[in-house]
């Protein structure tokens, strides 16, 4: 909303300089978003006088103009069809910055001719759109002053942000009584004044039934004859163009100037183009209208239309017709002020997509009880500007009796926002904003609210008026009392507990946190839906942001292909966030997923260098969930049900039991590889978070260690097993050969491939383990491990048929 | 006595011209070893007359012990120079990098989130989480913003696809995590402090929007919460966020759909050559929103607001990052730019904590 201070001071008397008015607004809620002030940018130009224009040597439409300045005679080369000697003139001298054009003007030199400056058009001040010529000062003015000390109606230009509970605001006066109860001054009386009709208007108003409940309950309009639309008279052209809006004629001008003076939409329509009377009902089904924008628009049955013959010529309180627009040439006028409904206006406007003043204001609720006051200031106006008679007031409908009236308790101002403030001054304040109270009982009031505040329901509403216009500023803090005295337990509960654990451990194995955005593309999300149905954005901001992801790792892939494509190579990437398998709340779940990719290490003189594999992501995955409680030697490893993105034979699922997988780890399927056009393979996994059970209790106590006195003693065993014999049993057999004696088996070598082959035999590898025996109670003798050994043997060859390796 | 000290001088000299352990060890062995020398020497002595032994006895012990002296002497000598020699042959270039560690990064995000959840726990608040596919009713209807309420319109809503029914209104991607309230309302009825930290959306997209972002949403609810204590919260945690000795916070009517009144919250600082100062300087900052909770929205949850009132506000996360941290392009925040992650990230051993401070 914007408006000139000039402007303001129509409804407020105040002596209050700028700076106050502005910090005022802000600080009553109608927060300053900028301002304009001409007088600032401005301030370098000087008012100067041309000597004498002389025709260019080289150049027909120029003009070489001596010119008197602030800073001596200056010759200064201008096209400017009014050029001439003896005018009063704008100077800017080379260095100065021309808002218009956007930049300092330097010392020129136009064909041939050095030019030391510029005469000013309006559109290179920004005042106006003329750059027909150039400003023209009046003679008084004074050559070598300052331009802004001798222009009429340059002055700062507010724009404020109103908040959507305030449509009384969207109106100057309105703005002026905020100001004059904060105490910046006085609203000044505005009455309008009524115009007696002398002939009946031939066009009459009737209401369908289907809008005079809800839509549109009251309806009042006037008939104009022979008015001249002429262009509108210089007061009212310059307040639209200080507020941004294009002078059209005085009739559309005065409908536009009363919207922004009083917050009140009025239509014009050229009555010589409607066929007579007007019926406001809510559209047919398939009826259209071209609007005054030039679109046309198909309506449906919740838009409310105004009708005359049967055809729509108005979408009421959003836009008129284009056929029955004013022109300069309509004589014969018929002004329409109503009150729409917000709800059907906020309907309408929505799918038609709409955004007029009116709209913009019907929608948050205009003034039901300034609809006939409305034609008065309009009509004085119209005959004051355009001339012609004007009918009788014809009207349609009836507002309801009953204002809002609030039962208000003083004592609340104070135990809700903690500052004491007078009963009398909060009256006072609420009597400013236009509301009346009557006592109730001691300290309790009936307060009726004016018309034009609809966002006033209850105590609270007065409360936030009187504290506004008070200002929180006075505001101080006061601490909270504390229920809970000494150490607090902790407040994160086991689940936030966890994903913050789950970071750090994730983290601390090199891995660089992501956040993505929770929307991916179509095929990602297909890809990695193990569900068949996808979760779908209606209203996308891209066909690369259009599904919820069904999981983290197409995030990941997405990030590792820019990464790559900036020529990072090695990565190693992990986001913990919500995935989705379903459209409606809840049907999240947090995971945590990883992607590695590219070599291990950077390249360096260690020569340890090698790439990652499914192994750095098991390692991962085992390490986060033992932290976060799982058992991770009872996990079953699977290979079946893969989902399908992942490499059938590189991957694994971690799986509590048999129906409560936890985690998935291994290569991403080469054909995803291919999609996200990454280079290497691509390690990934990803831990259901909310699948992992929480521990039934917390265990503080740790079990007991046993640390033997004597002597452990280790063994190395290879055997040669089938080629895609799964070592972990094999490793296991070892294990359980004797639980007591044997404290760990670890597998050091693996031996496999075509030259283990033509070594072994067809189809088979070796494997080689390192077994420590160790005993609570006793030194082993070579007979003792000798003995185990043989056991060891024989396991392994009863579940692999596999032999020790000669 | 001449050939005792002959062999005393040239054993000496033997021992002194030697250049290795082993050189010594020979001459020792000549000199004292069984059948050395001086060994033999002293041998004779059991078959010389006892006045003469008087004599030579100590003697030869002296010249034993001078040889044995100037042996171990020279030995720890040979030794020094030995290891002399290997230290400088094990010189190293330690010029040369280290050992790399692959130290991982926690994203700025969710190291904040923690600064955040750290304060507010000690200020006695709880985390609460919520859906962030939220039903119509959760994002708006409850928080006092009807179908109609132009408010509504400001949100930039995304909706989900698919909701065959008519009547009943799409799901939304949560706008804001204020219905995290409404849920938590709804289950305690009562008094409750909590701050629920999480993504929101809009779909807004520009040099200072992403169409995803976070928040942290405050809400404290009892039978005489004020707006005053709500500015205390605020106070306290900016002081403790921003990490400086003092705040000071302006309150700024606004409106929010869901508090009654509202209010925008402003910090004072300064920008002096593009470097922010909190708590200092003449200009004012808008850092969030805030207000008492509406009697409609207490009335949605089925808590009386005749009995309880309460205060809520909503601060941007990634915002409050960008601030703290100098960091200065929102949307570097989601785009996972390896060199972006590993600048701004946090070290896996940076804990917020009280007693330790809330950064390092």
């Amino acid at each position: 909303m914007k408006f000139t201070i000039s402007w303001l001071k129509e409804h407020l008397e105040t002596d209050a300089p700028t700076d106050q008015i502005l910090s005022a607004l802000t600080d009553l809620g109608l927060e300053v978003e900028g301002t304009n002030n001409p007088l600032e940018n401005l301030s370098a130009f000087t008012v100067g006088q041309i000597i004498e224009a002389e025709q260019h040597p080289n150049a027909d439409r120029l003009k070489v103009c001596r010119v008197n300045t602030n800073k001596g005679e200056k010759q200064i080369i201008c096209g400017a069809p009014n050029a001439r000697a003896g005018i009063k003139v704008v100077v800017a001298h080379p260095g100065d910055y021309i808002p218009g054009l956007g930049k300092k003007i330097k010392v020129g030199n136009i064909r041939g001719v050095e030019s030391l400056g510029m005469m000013c058009s309006e559109r290179e001040l920004m005042l106006s759109d003329e750059h027909e010529g150039i400003i023209e000062l009046s003679v008084d003015a004074e050559v070598g002053c300052r331009y802004v000390d001798q222009a009429a109606g340059l002055e700062i230009v507010v724009d404020i942000a109103v908040t959507p509970n305030r449509p009384d605001a969207l109106a100057v006066r309105g703005i002026a009584r905020d100001l004059a109860a904060r105490g910046l001054g006085t609203l000044k009386q505005n009455k309008p004044v009524k115009t007696v009709g002398n002939f009946e208007s031939p066009i009459s108003v009737h209401l369908d039934k289907s809008v005079t409940n809800e839509a549109c309950p009251l309806f009042v309009g006037r008939y104009f004859r022979d008015v001249k639309n002429v262009e509108s008279p210089k007061w009212l052209r310059e307040k639209l163009i200080a507020i941004g809006l294009r002078p059209i004629s005085a009739l559309v001008d005065i409908t536009n100037f009363i919207t922004y003076d009083l917050g009140r939409p009025l239509h014009v329509f050229d009555a010589d183009k409607l066929a007579g009377v007007l019926l406001i009902r809510k559209a047919k089904v398939n009826e259209k209208i071209v609007a005054l924008d030039g679109e046309d628009y198909n309506l449906k049955a919740e838009d409310t239309v105004i009708t005359s013959g049967g055809v729509v010529e108005s979408i009421g309180g959003i836009i008129g017709g284009l056929k029955t627009g004013c022109s300069l040439e309509t004589t014969n006028v018929f002004l329409e002020s109503a009150f729409f409904s917000s709800s059907s206006i906020a309907k309408t406007g929505r799918r038609l997509k709409i955004n007029s003043d009116a709209r913009y204001r019907f929608e948050r609720g205009v003034d039901p009880r300034f609809t006939e006051p409305g034609i008065d200031v309009a009509t004085k106006l119209i005959l004051d500007i355009c001339g012609g008679e004007v009918s009788e007031v014809v009207k349609a409908g009836k507002l309801s009796k009953s204002k809002e009236r609030i039962i208000f308790r003083s004592e609340r101002v104070e135990s809700l926002i903690g500052l004491k403030i007078p009963t009398s001054r909060q009256l006072e304040i609420l009597k400013q904003l236009g509301f009346s109270a009557q006592k109730q009982d001691n300290n309790s009031y009936f307060i009726e609210v004016p018309s034009w505040r609809p966002d006033i329901h209850g105590e609270a509403d007065l409360i936030e008026e009187i504290i506004r216009v008070t200002s929180l500023t006075k505001l101080n803090g006061s601490p909270m009392t504390e229920e809970t005295v000494g150490s607090k337990p902790p407040i994160l509960t086991p689940a936030q507990k966890r994903v913050s654990f789950l970071r750090r451990k994730i983290a601390a194995y090199g891995l660089n946190e992501c956040i993505s955005y929770s929307f991916i593309d179509e095929k990602s999300a297909k890809y990695f839906s193990s569900e068949t149905a996808v979760v779908k954005l209606l209203n996308p901001i891209s066909s690369e942001m259009s599904h919820m992801r069904p999981s983290l790792l197409p995030s990941l892939c997405s990030a590792a292909k820019r990464n790559q494509a900036r020529s990072f190579k090695n990565l190693k990437l992990f986001e913990i966030g919500e995935i989705f398998f379903g459209g409606g709340p809840g049907q999240q779940r947090v995971n945590a997923a990883g992607l590695l990719l590219g070599d291990y290490s950077e390249r360096n003189a260690f020569k340890n260098e090698r790439s990652v594999d499914v192994f750095d992501a098991k390692q991962i995955v085992l390490g986060a969930l033992k932290d976060v409680g799982v058992a991770t030697e009872k996990l079953l490893l699977k290979r079946d049900n893969l989902p399908s993105f992942m490499h059938p034979g590189r991957s694994g699922i971690f799986s509590i039991g048999h129906k409560n997988p936890i985690a998935i780890f291994g290569e991403l399927h080469p054909s995803l590889v291919d999609f996200y056009d990454l280079k290497g393979a691509t390690v990934v996994f990803e831990i259901l978070v909310d699948s992992i059970p929480f521990p039934k209790k917390k265990r503080l106590a740790r079990t007991s260690i046993r640390m033997s006195e004597f002597q452990p003693v280790e063994r190395d065993f290879a055997f040669v097993v089938p080629a895609d014999f799964e070592v972990d049993a094999i490793k296991k057999a070892v294990e359980f050969t004797d639980k007591n004696l044997i404290s760990e088996v670890r597998l050091f070598d693996v031996f496999e491939g075509d030259e283990a082959e033509i070594q072994l035999g067809a189809n088979k590898k070796s494997v080689a383990f390192m077994v420590k025996l160790q005993s609570e109670d006793t030194t082993f003798t070579d007979g003792d491990i000798d003995a185990i050994g043989a056991k060891i043997i024989t396991s392994v060859f009863e579940l692999t048929g596999g032999v020790l390796r000669s | 006595m001449d050939d005792i000290s002959n062999l005393k001088e040239s054993y000496l000299s033997l021992i002194e011209a030697s250049s290795s352990e082993g050189e010594v060890e020979k001459i020792r062995l000549d000199a004292l070893g069984k059948k050395g020398e001086i060994t033999t020497r002293m041998r004779e002595l059991g078959t010389m007359p006892s006045d003469k032994r008087r004599v030579m006895g100590p003697i030869l012990n002296d010249l034993k012990e001078s040889i044995n002296q100037a042996i171990g002497v020279r030995k720890d000598e040979l030794l020094r120079v030995t290891l002399d020699n290997r230290l400088k042959s094990e010189w190293l270039d330690i010029s040369r990098p280290a050992r790399e560690t692959y130290e991982g990064t926690i994203h700025p995000i969710s190291q904040v989130t923690e600064e955040v959840i750290t304060i507010f726990a000690d200020l006695g608040f709880e985390v609460a989480d919520g859906p962030q596919i939220e039903s119509d009713y959760y994002n708006f209807d409850a928080l006092n913003i009807p179908l109609d309420h132009p408010a509504r319109q400001e949100f930039d809503t995304f909706y989900i696809s698919g909701d065959s029914d008519e009547n009943k209104p799409l799901n939304v991607l949560r706008t804001h995590t204020s219905p995290v309230q409404i849920r938590h309302m709804e289950k305690v009825k009562g008094p409750c402090k909590i701050i629920a930290p999480g993504r929101v959306f809009r779909s807004d997209y520009d040099q200072t929007h992403t169409p995803m972002f976070h928040q942290v949403e405050g809400l404290a609810v009892g039978k005489s919460v004020s707006m005053g204590n709500l500015k205390w919260v605020l106070e306290e945690f900016c002081r403790a966020f921003f990490e400086v000795n003092s705040i000071e916070l302006r309150f700024r009517s606004s409106h929010f759909p869901f508090t009654e009144p509202s209010a925008e919250v402003d910090i004072r600082c300064s920008w002096v050559e593009n470097q922010l100062k909190i708590g200092e300087g003449s200009d004012w900052m808008e850092i969030l929103g805030s207000g008492m909770v509406h009697p409609n929205v207490l009335n949605a949850v089925g808590i009386d607001p005749e009995v309880y009132q309460g205060f809520a506000f909503g601060l941007g996360i990634d915002r409050i990052a960008m601030l703290k941290y100098g960091i200065p392009d929102l949307r570097t925040f989601f785009d996972s730019d390896i060199r972006w992650l590993k600048h701004f990230g946090f070290s896996v051993g940076d804990f917020p904590s009280i007693h330790a401070g809330i950064s390092r």
